[in-house]
This record gives C-alpha cells, structure tokens and sequence, in this order.
C-alpha cells in the first residue's frame, strides 16, 4: 500500500513521539510540534498513540491514496474541503488536497496502520538537521512514494457507525488551535531573568510578540522590543529545554521548539510551561502571543487540565471503535 | 590548599518537565569532572520518571515525566532530592569509567583552511600548530550545539587564539576547530565560529551506529595525526 507525493506541501515530515535519552550527546527528543493533535489523529483511525503521522505545515501537500486507505486529518484548519478530525476511508486513487491553513500552523495527517519506516534511535520522527528517521531523513518530495503497513482499512472504519452518505457524524477537535489572537501562554520566570533590565522584564509581559518568518522546528523568534540586559556578563553555557525562551545579544527572544538545541550561551528570560508549547507551536509566522507568569504549581494545574481533556476525547474515540 | 566542598548552588526549574542543578556559573575544571561523575551516578539509578540526564559545564540537567506514577509529590524536589542522594555515594569507579577515545586528524592545508592564520597569530610555524594539537590530551566537557558536538578542554595555552571574527557558513563534517582554550570537532557540515586546523575521516555523529556519538560527556580525547591517503582509507 502506497501514499504517492504529488506536491510535498510547506514543510511535511513524519514525527511521532520523538526519542529520549540522547541528551547527553546532543540529540533533542524531537517528534511532533502538537503532540496533541497527533494523539487525537492517531487514535481516530485507531493507531496507538506513538504512531508516527504526516506533520503539515502551512501549505498541505497533495497527496494520492493509491489503495482504499483509512485516514484523519487532525489540526489545524485548511481553506481546502477534506473532513477534519474523524476517520475518512479514502477510495483507491482519491486525492488529498488541502490547501492553506486558515487557523492554526500544523496538522497531522494519520493513516490505519501506520506508515512502514524503520525507527531510528528509538523513533520515527525525522531529524532535519542530521538527515536521519522519519522517510529517509528528510522532508517529502514531489514523486515520493510513502509505504504503509498492512492496516485492514475496511474492517476497522467497519466496525463504526455512519451516516447514509457513508462518513461518521461525530469528530474529536484539537484544543489546541487559537481561538484568538494574541494567545496567552504560560511561562516560569527564567534562570537568568533577574539579569534584564526592570524595562525589559517589564516588556517581557506587557508585549504583544509576533512570530518572525524565520521560525522552524527548532525555535520561534519573536519580534517586539529588544530586551536589554543590565548584567552584561556572558553566561557559561548550559542545557535548555522545551519551552525554554532565550535572549541572545541582539534582544530578540527564541523560544526553543521541538527541534531545539540541547545546551545554549544565551540568557533565558522564561521558560514556557509544557501544556502551553503545544499552542504555542499551531502558530504560524506572523501570528501573535503574550505571556502570563506563572509558578509550577499552576504549571501542572495546566498539564492536568490538558491531560483530561485528551483523555476524555481519546476515550469518546474508543467508545465509537467500540473497545 | 584544600578546595571548598561542591555544592549545588542553585535549583532552577526548566520549565516543569527538568531541573538545572548548578555547581559553577564559571568554568572550573574540577567541578565540570565532579558533574561528569555525579551525572554518570544519576544516569545509573535510571529512576523510570527520568528520561534524560545531561552533563553540561557547570551542573547538570535532568528531564523527566512530572505526572509519571512513580513521581510522589514534587519533580522538581524528587530530583533534587535524587542529586543529593548520588552525592552522598562515593563515586564507584566502575560507573563512571572514563574512556579514552582516540580521534584521528589530518591537519595537511586542504583539511585545515585556517592552519595558517592561527599559526601566524601565534607566532609557531604551521607543523608545530599541528604537532602542539596532537599532543594534548583533551577531556569531553559537554556536548551540546549540536549532535555529538563535543566541546574538549586541555588546549595547549601557546594555541589559544579568539573565535573568528566572521563565522564560516559551512564547515566540513569532521573538522577540528580550535578557539579559547578549548577544541572541538564538527559533526555535520554547520557554520561554525571556531577555527579549522585539521579535520577527522571518522563519523561524529552517525544515527546508524548502536552508540551514535563519536564522543561522551566525561571521555578522554586523544589526536593522531594522520596523512591524506590515510584519511581518503579512513573516509568512507
């Protein structure tokens, strides 16, 4: 069974959960920049959670299913009409095409089954930066052809209940889209925070930060005011981590994403709680964020609040596979 | 005269998924071989909540599931706790053995496009750059930037020269730069800051092999030099 790459789209990589355990060489965990909608795509065809999916950025890939395929798009929004966030049994020879995202910067495109790559190092997510996992190291090109494991399509979708045109009624949303601009996103005060000017520790808050163009997986510029350090002292070098916003000499902050760096020279100002990364990361360049403090208290009030909510609507898929 | 006793002088939550033990904010050698231990000692208690524990200069981090079941009240506190507890042991020797890894390098001009200008801003003639590099012995500090990026201490001083002023955008996979004190070897064709005085046949970082990096955290380095025609049967 074969997905065909007609057009790869913006930026469309496999990822699933990233790795662990390779820090200390260097290697960040990576995987999916909304692991949130990739947990909700998997489940709708009835993947286990670390399946690896189709991660779409920006501008969606068009794609053509060469065999009847069980599929969900789950996400961000696209200007294009393919059903989101519920199970599709695509036709042999259909098309996937959908255009611009209209909210939101990433979806993740799920297939019964999963796709047939290899790990590498513990996982599927592909690595740009050193051309390895995922397929073939890279992100796809036109004329790729993307094998999928034998996934009984049919029998699965079966066992749903549909409407009379053939398709569910029922769908699993990500929560993780924004709802309006600027988002608010959580961060802890960072290790070096004290070291900034009461202006710029001031700014920090009160802006509303724009995502710059150059953006990827590995970090998010932000465009607003310079934050100005009144400590001038370079910093030694030390690990960061996901979330982690670092300020380096010229003022302008990074927050560091999926792909990030493992250790870094630069001040961090702040550092974004976990249940917020997600949120953070369905921005798209040129949209808009500011940032609340907050302590590791709420920090896991957050993460609860994030987990339930996944849970309840993995639970509500499960319910209509009837397990 | 006798040091001070290492303590962590900060806790620092990094974000709610890791922690950032620090020991020094400064370079200090005999704290960084402390942490490189510690660290090996954390890295063994492979507490199932842990999923990295990372070595750099100054202090360690470790990363973990703040909601694992195995966590009882506080991350942050458990792995502070859980530092505090490998400290107390007495570094077993057999946990932390510190390898020594020997790097061949081929420092011939076409491998080392700035050989000659370090060797003119240190007043040695190019051989000696080569042989003075080669005879360090050098011990892995951290590895961060990028992949099995390995930044080494144990630069002779009479080759300490400052970071480029303009950083090149590419350097070769393999190439051995120098600036500070300190040495490093690119795994991947990068831009890079760091002065090029040779380069290695061997893989740095290669997602292929059971242990990918070339280099760990604590490893004692060594240099050989190596001619061309034995890095073109070195070089895959």
């Amino acid at each position: 069974m074969t997905i065909r790459v007609l057009r790869p789209g913006l930026l469309t990589t496999l990822q699933d959960g990233g790795r662990y355990g390779l820090q200390h060489v260097g290697l960040c965990p990576g995987g999916a920049m909304d692991p949130v909608a990739l947990a909700l795509a998997n489940a709708l065809v009835g993947n286990a959670a670390g399946e690896a999916a189709l991660e779409i950025t920006v501008i969606g890939p068009e794609l053509s299913f060469e065999d009847e395929t069980l599929v969900a798009l789950c996400g961000a929004e696209f200007d294009g009409s393919f059903p989101r966030n519920r199970p599709v049994l695509a036709p042999a020879g259909s098309r996937f095409n959908v255009g611009h995202t209209t909210r939101g910067a990433r979806a993740y495109l799920a297939v019964a089954g999963g796709f047939a790559v290899e790990p590498v190092l513990g996982s599927c997510s592909t690595y740009l930066p050193g051309h390895f996992g995922g397929f073939q190291g890279r992100a796809l090109k036109h004329g790729d052809a993307l094998p999928l494991r034998d996934p009984a399509a049919k029998e699965r979708f079966a066992k749903l209940k549909k409407t009379r045109n053939g398709t569910v009624k029922w769908s699993a949303p990500p929560f993780t889209l924004p709802d309006r601009e600027p988002i608010l996103v959580h961060v802890l005060e960072g290790q070096h925070f004290a070291s900034f000017d009461s202006n710029a520790q001031r700014s920090f808050f009160d802006t509303v930060w724009k995502i710059a163009p150059e953006s990827n997986r590995m970090g998010f510029r932000l465009t607003g005011p310079a934050l100005v350090r009144s400590d001038q002292n370079e910093i030694l070098s030390g690990p960061t981590a996901l979330g982690s916003v670092q300020v380096p000499g010229n003022g302008t902050p990074i927050t560091l994403m999926a792909d990030h760096q493992t250790t870094g020279g630069y001040p961090r100002i702040a550092e974004i709680v976990s249940a917020d990364v997600a949120r953070l990361a369905q921005l798209a360049p040129g949209g808009t964020v500011h940032f609340a403090r907050c302590d590791l208290g709420m920090a896991a009030e957050l993460r609860h609040d994030t987990r339930e909510r996944l849970s309840a609507a993995l639970r509500g898929i499960a319910w209509n596979y009837g397990q | 005269m006798a040091r001070k006793p290492i303590e962590p002088k900060a806790i620092v939550p990094l974000g709610d998924c890791a922690a950032y033990i620090e020991f020094a904010d400064k370079l200090d050698l005999e704290v960084n071989e402390f942490v490189q231990q510690l660290a090996a000692t954390v890295h063994s208690r492979a507490r199932p909540w842990m999923r990295d524990v990372v070595p750099a200069l100054g202090g360690l981090a470790l990363h973990y599931d703040p909601d694992h079941p195995d966590v009882h009240g506080d991350a942050l506190e458990a792995a502070a706790i859980l530092v505090q507890e490998c400290m107390k042991e007495e570094a077993a020797p057999e946990e932390a053995p510190a390898r020594t890894v020997e790097v061949p390098v081929c420092y011939e001009r076409e491998f080392a496009p700035d050989i000659e200008v370090v060797a003119s801003q240190v007043k040695l003639d190019v051989a000696e750059v080569a042989r003075v590099h080669a005879a360090g012995e050098y011990r892995v500090l951290m590895i961060g930037f990028a992949p099995g990026h390995a930044y080494m201490s144990g630069l002779d001083a009479k080759l300490a020269v400052p970071r480029r002023a303009t950083p090149r955008a590419l350097v070769a996979p393999g190439a051995v730069a120098i600036a500070n004190q300190q040495t490093i070897v690119y795994p991947y064709a990068i831009s890079g800051g760091w002065s090029v005085i040779g380069r290695t046949p061997l893989a740095v970082f290669d997602a292929g092999r059971e242990a990918p990096s070339l280099l760990a955290p604590g490893d004692r380095v060594r240099f050989r030099a190596i001619t061309a025609e034995e890095f073109t049967a070195l070089h895959k």
